[in-house]
């Protein structure tokens, strides 16, 4: 490649560069490896899609029950009979548990990072909040089951006494803390992190200008961020939560560890029942013959196709103003 | 503020009354006091109680004494203050407890003899066993994911920045971001259907790997473009400017400048992945025994070891789950360390 750049003859490479673009096999093999890496992911979601679709097929076309209003999973029964209902249900409940209480928190971290701080203290709190992202979930499933459920039984009395007039915190058994309710709260730690970081990389894109204005104005700090920093940056907060429920619905390890599951769908929260998709598969693969498998993956098909949604969702709201930086969190 | 007829009010300071410097310390003490003092005269035995009485009066105490001396609106910012920073404190109190229950459950069994051994022979009701045999899968299993993401990711994020302009690059920059989403256990399905079902492998470490790799690949992509982004375009102009052919360039200039930070994405992409234990439950499948060969036969893998102990329900697994979380976790937060700190040691030349 280096004749190019050799000079005894200079005219001829001159005109020929002049002449129109140098191809060479170097580049070709180059750019050609790369667009195929490109390729290759775009087939791997492809495939993704296609193959658990095949399976999915497969074994809901022998479901003897109703796939989307059943609430048992007996795959392995003949006949085989099994449905999502708790499942969708369960993962629903607790994603949006953990988003009502990861989404205000995270926010509140995020202007504190960006807006509050003192300079040399936003730093480490970025890095405290990095470092919750970098704890692997099945150590928040241990520390889920092993500390939080314990610790949680007087909250559950607490909601069952006071709030249980609400149906939804009446609790047929307060002293079992092994709940949606208490998935939905390990959710909402493992979740912040995500949530926090996006929406302060948004928060740091108001306009300067906004905000001095506002300050010029008389107003003071909350009321300029509620005048123009929270209303700049709302799509930003609705794309982080959505980048938030897709990590919540697809959590495996956290809910297996913490959830005890069986097959009810109950409106009090705080009862341990229920289940969610990722749960249910890890928890019956296991025992799963050929055909339960072909069921499980049913049940996680399902389960790509919403997270694909939500997350598709999310990101066209980030792409559609495309200075956040914060689409690559 | 309402306006006052100038006339009614007419002795009133320019500037306003405010609340001396210390009043937000001196409320914090107060409010704490109260909330000791409450708690310990109705006997609540939840420290979290004390804590949640003492926010409540802190954040009363304080809007009530703002509005009183400086106006609601004074007030109202006051007790925003106090949210946004009781926010970070609900935030950093999870981390805090996770760590000190994880540090001090886990060192109760760790030690040599716990990283040297495996669990083969180990009646999971009684002390003993180690983890060596999860180590050794789970090094092999990142490692193999690792040579098969990092190049792909490399390549496309190659692709998307140099090369890329007009539908392709769009789409698939749409389908990264979507495939960083993807959940672990769907990964772990899709290789099952394909290798396992399909193709008709076996349980294996390798399986694994493959459905790490899928997690690995996005994070990878996202992380390296951002670093070829901020290579500054004067570089890429004067070399090719020297009739350097563009892959001499990418390879020798843009790829070189951006080596710290690609490094760094990888690191810590690698330690996102050590931590998955969903795809191995489906794929490797748990092993007790010392397995070194990741292509043949089942594996042990560190997260998936957390897991099954866990799941054996007696005291003896549990502490072992804990010594292994405390195990898994300083590996993980040493990647992200070293990853940070090449980030920061080689950090990009962009100019100045």
């Amino acid at each position: 490649m280096d004749i190019t750049t050799q000079s005894p003859a200079p005219p001829p490479p001159v005109e020929k560069a002049a002449g129109g673009t140098v191809t060479r096999p170097g580049d070709k093999i180059f750019s050609g490896l790369s667009r195929g890496s490109g390729i290759l992911l775009l087939v791997i979601m492809a495939a993704i899609a296609l193959f658990l679709t095949v399976r999915a097929v497969n074994a809901i076309s022998k479901d003897h029950g109703n796939f989307l209003t059943t609430f048992e999973w007996n795959a392995s029964a003949t006949p085989p009979v099994f449905g999502i209902a708790v499942l969708a249900y369960g993962t629903v409940v607790s994603s949006i548990i953990a988003l009502i209480l990861a989404v205000p928190v995270s926010v509140g971290i995020a202007l504190f990072i960006s807006h509050y701080a003192p300079r040399r203290l936003a730093t480490p709190i970025s890095f405290v909040i990095d470092l919750l992202a970098a704890v692997p979930s099945i150590i928040y499933g241990l520390w889920g089951a092993l500390f939080l459920v314990p610790h949680l039984v007087g909250l559950n009395k607490w909601l069952d006494e006071y709030l249980g007039w609400t149906v939804v915190f009446k609790s047929s058994n307060p002293e079992a803390a092994r709940s949606l309710f208490t998935v939905g709260i390990l959710l909402a730690i493992m979740i912040l992190p995500i949530i926090t970081n996006v929406s302060r990389e948004v928060f740091n894109q108001v306009p300067r200008m906004h905000e001095e204005a506002a300050l010029a104005l008389g107003a003071t700090r909350w009321e300029t961020i509620r005048l123009s920093v929270l209303p700049f940056a709302r799509s930003g907060i609705i794309s982080a939560t959505m980048l938030g429920l897709g990590r919540a619905l697809g959590e495996t390890m956290a809910v297996a560890t913490v959830l005890s599951a069986s097959p009810i769908l109950s409106i009090h929260i705080l009862d341990p029942v229920g289940g969610t998709f990722s749960q249910n598969i890890v928890a019956k693969f296991g025992e799963a013959d050929e055909f339960g498998r072909d069921a499980l993956i049913a049940s996680g098909l399902v389960l790509f196709v919403i997270t694909l949604l939500v997350n598709g969702a999310a990101r066209a709201i980030i792409a559609r103003r495309k200075e956040y930086s914060g689409a690559n969190a | 503020m309402d306006k006052a007829p100038a006339a009614s009010v007419p002795q009133r300071p320019l500037a306003q009354a405010r609340l001396p410097r210390w009043a937000p310390a001196g409320i914090a003490a107060a409010s704490i006091a109260v909330g000791v003092g409450i708690g310990l005269g109705a006997g609540l035995d939840s420290k979290v109680q004390w804590g949640l009485i003492a926010l409540i009066v802190f954040i009363v105490g304080t809007y009530g004494l703002a509005a009183r001396v400086e106006g609601t609106r004074q007030a109202k910012d006051r007790i925003a203050t106090s949210l946004v920073w009781s926010c970070f404190v609900l935030a950093a109190l999870p981390l805090y407890s996770l760590l000190v229950t994880t540090i001090a459950k886990g060192l109760t069994v760790l030690d040599g003899n716990f990283l040297s051994h495996s669990m083969n022979g180990v009646l999971t009701l009684y002390p003993g066993g180690g983890v060596y045999h999860a180590i050794i899968g789970t090094l092999e299993q990142v490692l193999i994911a690792t040579i098969i993401a990092a190049p792909i990711g490399l390549l496309t994020a190659v692709y998307l920045v140099e090369y890329g302009k007009g539908r392709l690059a769009k789409v698939v920059t749409f389908f990264v971001d979507v495939m960083t989403g993807i959940p672990s256990i769907v990964a772990g399905l899709f290789i099952l259907t394909l290798w396992i079902l399909m193709l008709g492998f076996g349980y294996s470490g390798f399986a694994g790997s493959l459905a790490l790799a899928i997690l690995m690949m996005p994070v990878v992509v996202r992380s390296t473009e951002e670093m070829l982004k901020l290579v500054p375009n004067e570089l890429r102009e004067a070399s090719l400017a020297l009739g350097v052919p563009k892959w001499r360039t990418i390879m020798k200039v843009v790829l070189p400048t951006a080596i710290g930070g690609i490094t760094t994405g990888v690191m810590l992409a690698v330690a996102r992945i050590a931590g998955e234990s969903a795809p191995i439950a489906l794929l490797v499948f748990g092993s007790a025994q010392i397995n070194s060969n990741p292509f043949d036969g089942p594996q042990a893998s560190l997260p998936f070891y957390i897991f099954q102990q866990y799941q054996n329900g007696n005291q003896p697994s549990y502490d072992r789950a804990w010594a292994a979380a405390l195990v898994l976790i300083a590996f993980v937060m040493i990647l992200n360390m070293a990853a940070r700190g090449i980030a920061r040691w080689k950090a990009p030349k962009t100019g100045r």
